[in-house]
């Protein structure tokens, strides 16, 4: 009894964290979710919100953008950082700085890199334009072309792979040595060796990064929005007429929807229907996480 | 060396070189660009013709840069100093007590640390707006008294690796439950608390969505992001300028990863699960 009580003093400031910010919060979203409300009058509507939400044709935009950044851009994360993984730990002269420039870019300010593949792009300011045509490759105006826009965002994911190849890594190097000599006397190398023993050995790691992946991704915001900003050339104040997207709706993502929505429309019921949708969506992944740590919460102590 | 061995070698350089070229190159992009004159920087041309120095002293006239980092600086020190003091407690406790709930708590920070930001943002948007904060950046500040969930997760994650026989010697020797936190494991901890100091830190300097939720329309309560997002549109300013402040911004980030980098690396390698 006595370690109970302690344990609630240590335990105290997140306790009251929990209650604030995230319990009655939480129930808060799902009583303004039936509510009209723009910061100065409350006016029960029942399920009129949700009705809207159907009819929100944005919303549906939205959601299929963030879909498909979920789809394309998450995979292939993944397996950028797995690759430059392997290449580090394969290399033995010169991996350490080999894994500081890779890892440098995912650290750059968000706001700052986004800026930075912007003008890159820019078919008129950058080089990867003149690049890509002297080689023969299409060379699209990445962030002014609605076909293209996602496919920008995605290079700018890439290039900051740097927290994924750091886990990858971490998990190679635990695979057991042995395990690769015994391969190579029965005669397996390269390809074999990777799908039958480092694949089952890293699984775990890889699950976890995709995970965490699509979660982070339902969140994307800030490199959409500034992209679309810069792009559009749009001036910017709170307040202003900016409505994210640019181009033609094509990197509008769901939390950017929520935000115009609540914050600049001030259509705040309506905002928490699209934060309780986004909940519901959340939630299922983070209890794919939850299960992988089940086990982990009890392994000591 | 055998043939076959030499060339993987050769291959692997080869490709390794190539990515970091890839890598380096947007940021070597922005540099160059930010020496530019204004009318080079709108053409392709990569090599700047003259080597503008003025634009770093430029882009301080043009915005009140001084005022967003003096901003940017205060969000980003006192919201670390406060996640470290709530969090390392609660961490501690996770990661040593036996109680009951205590599993369920781990797993609801592990919730509260995966849920997107926007899920609760109206309600606790109105919180601050009770108490007429909303306009400055203490809505981003003062929750971080009450913890962190990531940073809690991450000191956890670490924790539990130190064996329980140091904090058990210092029992014997009669140190409470707090001095052997304080006295004993705090100091072998150190490297996660300077991963998570770090992180948190960098978090904050980095921040773009918090700002945009509660700075508000006045120019002098920005950040460095928000600043820098609105750079080229409110001042009509060059591209070049913009990347002058776009480097300004990235400076520090950069200067400190190459003194702490075995800290960083460390400290990813704790997010990941085993």
């Amino acid at each position: 009894m006595r370690g109970n009580l302690r344990a609630l003093l240590y335990l105290s400031p997140w306790l009251a964290g929990f209650a604030i910010f995230f319990a009655y919060p939480l129930v808060s979203t799902v009583y303004f979710s039936f509510q009209r409300y723009d910061l100065f009058t409350l006016e029960p509507v029942g399920l009129l919100n949700w009705e809207y939400f159907f009819k929100d044709q944005a919303a549906w935009t939205a959601i299929r953008n963030t879909l498909w950044l979920v789809v394309v851009m998450v995979p292939l994360r993944v397996l950028f950082g797995l690759g430059v993984a392997q290449l580090v730990t394969r290399i033995k002269a010169g991996a350490g700085i080999y894994r500081t420039i890779f890892y440098l870019p995912a650290l750059v300010p968000v706001v700052a890199g986004t800026l930075g593949f912007v003008f890159l792009l820019n078919p008129g300011t950058g080089p990867v334009q003149a690049i890509l045509s002297a080689v023969g490759l299409p060379a699209p105006d990445w962030f002014g072309d609605p076909a293209w826009s996602k496919w920008g965002l995605t290079l700018l994911g890439l290039w900051s792979v740097g927290d994924l190849m750091v886990i990858f890594m971490a998990a190679l190097l635990d695979v057991p040595k042995q395990l690769y000599e015994a391969a190579a006397i029965d005669g397996a190398n390269g390809w074999r060796q990777f799908v039958s023993i480092t694949l089952p050995v890293i699984r775990p790691v890889l699950m976890f990064a995709l995970v965490t992946g699509v979660i982070q991704t339902l969140q994307y915001f800030t490199q959409a929005e500034v992209a679309a900003r810069v792009a559009s050339g749009a001036t910017d104040s709170a307040g202003s007429s900016f409505t994210p997207g640019y181009p033609d709706q094509s990197t509008l993502t769901f939390p950017q929807w929520l935000f115009q929505q609540g914050f600049r429309d001030y259509a705040m019921g309506y905002a928490c229907v699209l934060a309780l949708v986004l909940f519901a969506v959340a939630m299922v992944f983070t209890l794919i996480l939850l299960r992988q740590f089940r086990g982990l919460g009890e392994e000591e102590a | 060396m055998t043939r076959r061995s030499t060339l993987l070698w050769v291959a692997r350089h080869a490709l390794a070189i190539a990515l970091a070229l890839m890598f380096l190159g947007p940021l070597v992009f922005i540099a160059l660009t930010a020496v530019m004159s204004d009318r080079q920087a709108l053409t392709s041309d990569l090599w700047p013709h003259t080597w503008n120095w003025g634009n770093f002293a430029e882009i301080f006239e043009k915005a009140p840069l001084l005022l967003w980092i003096r901003n940017t600086l205060l969000y980003s020190v006192l919201a670390t100093a406060f996640t470290l003091v709530s969090s390392i407690p609660v961490a501690y406790a996770l990661a040593r007590f036996r109680f009951r709930g205590r599993r369920l708590a781990f797993l609801l920070v592990i919730t509260m640390m995966m849920l997107p930001p926007q899920v609760v943002a109206v309600p606790i948007y109105l919180i601050w707006a009770r108490f007429h904060l909303t306009g400055t950046l203490w809505p981003l500040i003062l929750p971080m008294l009450l913890g962190d969930a990531f940073s809690i997760f991450l000191l956890r994650q670490f924790l539990v690796t130190i064996p329980r026989d140091y904090s058990d010697a210092a029992k014997v020797d009669g140190c409470g439950e707090f001095r052997t936190l304080v006295r004993v494991i705090l100091p072998m901890a150190r490297p996660a608390i300077a991963a998570v100091a770090l992180f948190q830190f960098f978090y904050c300097w980095n921040d773009y969505y918090g700002p945009l939720l509660y700075a508000g329309t006045d120019l002098d309560n920005w950040t460095l992001s928000l600043g820098l997002a609105a750079f080229r549109s409110v001042h009509r300013v060059q591209w070049n300028l913009t990347m002058a402040a776009t480097l300004l911004a990235m400076a520090p980030v950069i200067i400190v990863f190459f003194f702490a980098q075995k800290v960083f690396i460390e400290g990813v390698k704790l997010t990941g699960v085993k």
